[in-house]
């Protein structure tokens, strides 16, 4: 049992540093810097992926609009670098000089109130964190609490995130309109455009998926984490245990909310601009067949799925544009159908067992029955938690009541 | 309308309707410190309503349910469990992917809020009190096993297992014996016999053998009302009891 404990806890490690590899020195060393970018960009949507992981793979909640809060996350930080690039100086051809370029186009002649704090960084970061936990916290709280859940809960999703595109459209002068906020230059005076700038911000945001992903195994790994996987198969068994079950999936929905706007935010960063075409519904979507193609159950697994579809996007986009969402299409009723889990399942069940066989007798159940029964369990123990797979139903259901 | 008492359970003309189907109608019924009650009845009775009711799952049309001279109508599922009624469902309602263990950890009545479950740690106490109740159930050798590969007996003990967890003071199980062989049955007896001792309990069964060897006072209920009420002895030669239920 020690010896499996250890193992576990030692191929968990083992994939965290190959993917550090992989981005800290891989990445850098094979990629030019134009390359480099885009696999940062890629990255950004990574956070989205382990958030997804979370709320639908630990906690059976589908999301399908988590653009909402990739977009918010976006938006705070490219208002702020959208007022640095706005000084009075290069703005001085506009009727009003000082505000940002599509407020001028639309006949505005101040600053709106609620865009002053963002010349301020501080506040402007506590705003990619702040804003999407809560806006998931009032719809989390909404919905959980009457226990909307499972397809009803994905489509109230859908519908705040064609809401929030369409307002983002719709208020031209206030958000920059369908174009969204552009020509971001600096941060601080420290210009992002440039190539050195480029590599900085893709360690950066190296460095902070890795915080998030080492914050989500430790949440995983407490009770709580225990508790989304308890919820997922018998809700009314965990509620009737004395848990407020609303309380847990609010909390994890704006844990993955937060995570997204960390992503958003560097995606401003990294690309320069901001715009609706990440909020609303087929982003979302997309967003969800990241996490889906790399196994839900799988944070790295994650990371692997956001990359892999997206290079695929990227070459297909650029190969056969007519193409590329059929073959989208295909990728997630594939990914569904025959590898429910994942890159990371396929590599669970086809990889691992052929890397050298570590654990002695077999496998981890084979192992779990034959332990010494007489054993006390040590107080550390985290008996193994395997990550189950999750019933067809992408919801993660109800259980059913018990018959009157 | 109701009155403090010293029952651990008083409950008080309730009545709960579906689109105006009574399932419960102006039900009274007393339980005691430390009573096994047995709640038989044909089908369509209302015993897993009446389970229901008390446990927060459905909400009373009229009427009160008072634990330990406390009302339990208003609030919330789990403040009803907090409060000490612990409840088992008719099918086990275990969590399949997790092992034995965790089964019973999740079940510890400490840290149930979001961030007290985010710092709970399975300190000495928590494993301690899981050994004691794993050894109760007898599911000892069993604790690292993934809970979905037990037998179905040994899953029905482990849902017992999770509330005793809990330590409740009024403890309810649904069919406890449902599927069980003679052998497990007899085990589940004497369980239960060994977990009453500092709890009420209420039971419903249909197995009329094991309702004799465990039941303190039974209850029958017919049409959502009480029909009979006493010791298995008279309740059995009651001519109504024979009539809708037992049989000639």
């Amino acid at each position: 049992m020690e010896k499996l404990r250890k193992w576990i806890t030692g191929s968990d490690f083992a994939g965290l540093v190959i993917l550090a590899v992989v981005v800290f020195v891989v990445f850098p060393a094979a990629l030019d810097v134009f390359r480099l970018n885009l696999v940062g960009k890629y990255l950004t949507y990574a956070f989205v992926a382990v958030g997804l992981v979370m709320l639908w793979g630990y906690g059976g909640i589908l999301s399908l609009g988590q653009g909402v809060f990739f977009g918010l996350g976006g938006y705070c930080m490219a208002m702020f670098l959208k007022l640095e690039a706005s000084d009075p100086e290069s703005t001085k051809i506009q009727s009003t000089p000082g505000i940002p370029d599509f407020m001028d186009w639309n006949q505005l002649t101040a600053l709106p109130v609620w865009w002053e704090p963002f010349h301020h960084l501080p506040f402007a970061l506590m705003a990619v964190l702040i804003v999407p936990a809560l806006l998931a916290f009032v719809v989390g709280f909404a919905m959980f609490k009457r226990r909307v859940g499972g397809v009803y809960f994905a489509i109230i999703t859908q519908a705040v995130a064609l809401v929030l595109s369409v307002l983002i459209i719709g208020q031209q002068g206030y958000t920059g309109g369908v174009n969204g906020m552009t020509d971001l230059k600096t941060m601080l005076g420290w210009d992002i455009r440039t190539d050195s700038a480029k590599t900085i911000l893709y360690y950066a945001n190296g460095v902070l998926l890795f915080v998030a992903i080492l914050a989500c195994r430790a949440v995983q790994r407490s009770k709580l984490g225990t508790l989304l996987l308890a919820m997922r198969d018998k809700e009314d068994r965990v509620r009737f245990s004395g848990y407020d079950v609303a309380n847990f999936k609010v909390f994890v929905f704006c844990l993955a909310a937060m995570l997204c706007g960390v992503g958003g935010a560097m995606f401003a960063l990294q690309v320069g601009f901001m715009s609706p075409s990440f909020v609303g519904i087929v982003p979302s979507i997309e967003m969800v067949i990241f996490a889906a193609v790399g196994g839900r159950m799988s944070l790295v697994g994650a990371v692997y799925g956001s990359l892999a579809v997206n290079f695929a996007k990227t070459y297909f986009s650029e190969s056969f544009p007519e193409l590329w969402l059929f073959l989208m299409a295909a990728l997630f009723i594939g990914v569904v159908m025959a590898f429910p889990n994942g890159l990371a399942g396929l590599y669970e069940s086809h990889v691992k067992p052929r890397l050298g066989r570590r654990p002695p007798g077999g496998s981890p159940r084979e192992d779990a029955v034959s332990a010494p029964a007489a054993a006390p369990v040590p107080p550390a123990s985290r008996p193994v938690l395997r990550a189950g797979t999750p019933d067809a139903g992408a919801d993660g259901g109800a259980p059913g009541p018990a018959a009157a | 309308m109701s009155s403090n008492s010293d029952f651990v359970l008083a409950i008080e003309d309730l009545t709960v309707s579906f689109d105006g189907f009574k399932a419960i109608d102006a039900l009274t019924l007393y339980v005691d410190k430390g009573e096994l009650r047995v709640i038989i009845g044909p089908n369509g009775a209302g015993k897993t309503t009446l389970l229901d009711l008390i446990c927060g799952k459905t909400r009373a049309s009229t009427g009160s349910i008072k634990f330990k001279n406390r009302e339990m109508t208003e609030l919330a599922e789990h403040e009803i469990v907090r409060a000490g009624i612990g409840r088992k469902f008719q099918t086990p309602s275990i969590y399949e992917n997790l092992s034995v263990f965790k089964n019973l950890e999740v079940s510890f009545p400490r840290g149930r809020g979001v961030f007290g479950a985010l710092r709970f740690r399975c300190s000495e106490d928590v494993v301690a009190r899981i050994d004691e109740v794993a050894q109760e159930i007898g599911l000892h050798d069993q604790l690292q096993l993934e809970a979905g590969l037990l037998s179905h007996g040994q899953k029905q003990w482990l849902e017992i297992g999770m509330l005793l967890m809990q330590d409740p003071e009024l403890l309810m199980l649904d069919e406890p014996i449902a599927g069980m062989s003679v052998r497990e049955r007899e085990l589940t007896a004497e369980l239960l016999e060994r977990i009453c001792r500092n709890r009420s309990m209420i039971v419903i069964e249909h197995d009329m053998d094991f309702v004799k060897k465990i039941a303190h006072k039974v209850t029958v209920m017919h049409q959502g009302k009480i029909l009979a009420e006493g010791p298995m002895e008279r309740v059995q030669s009651d001519p109504r009891v024979i009539d809708v239920y037992l049989g000639h």
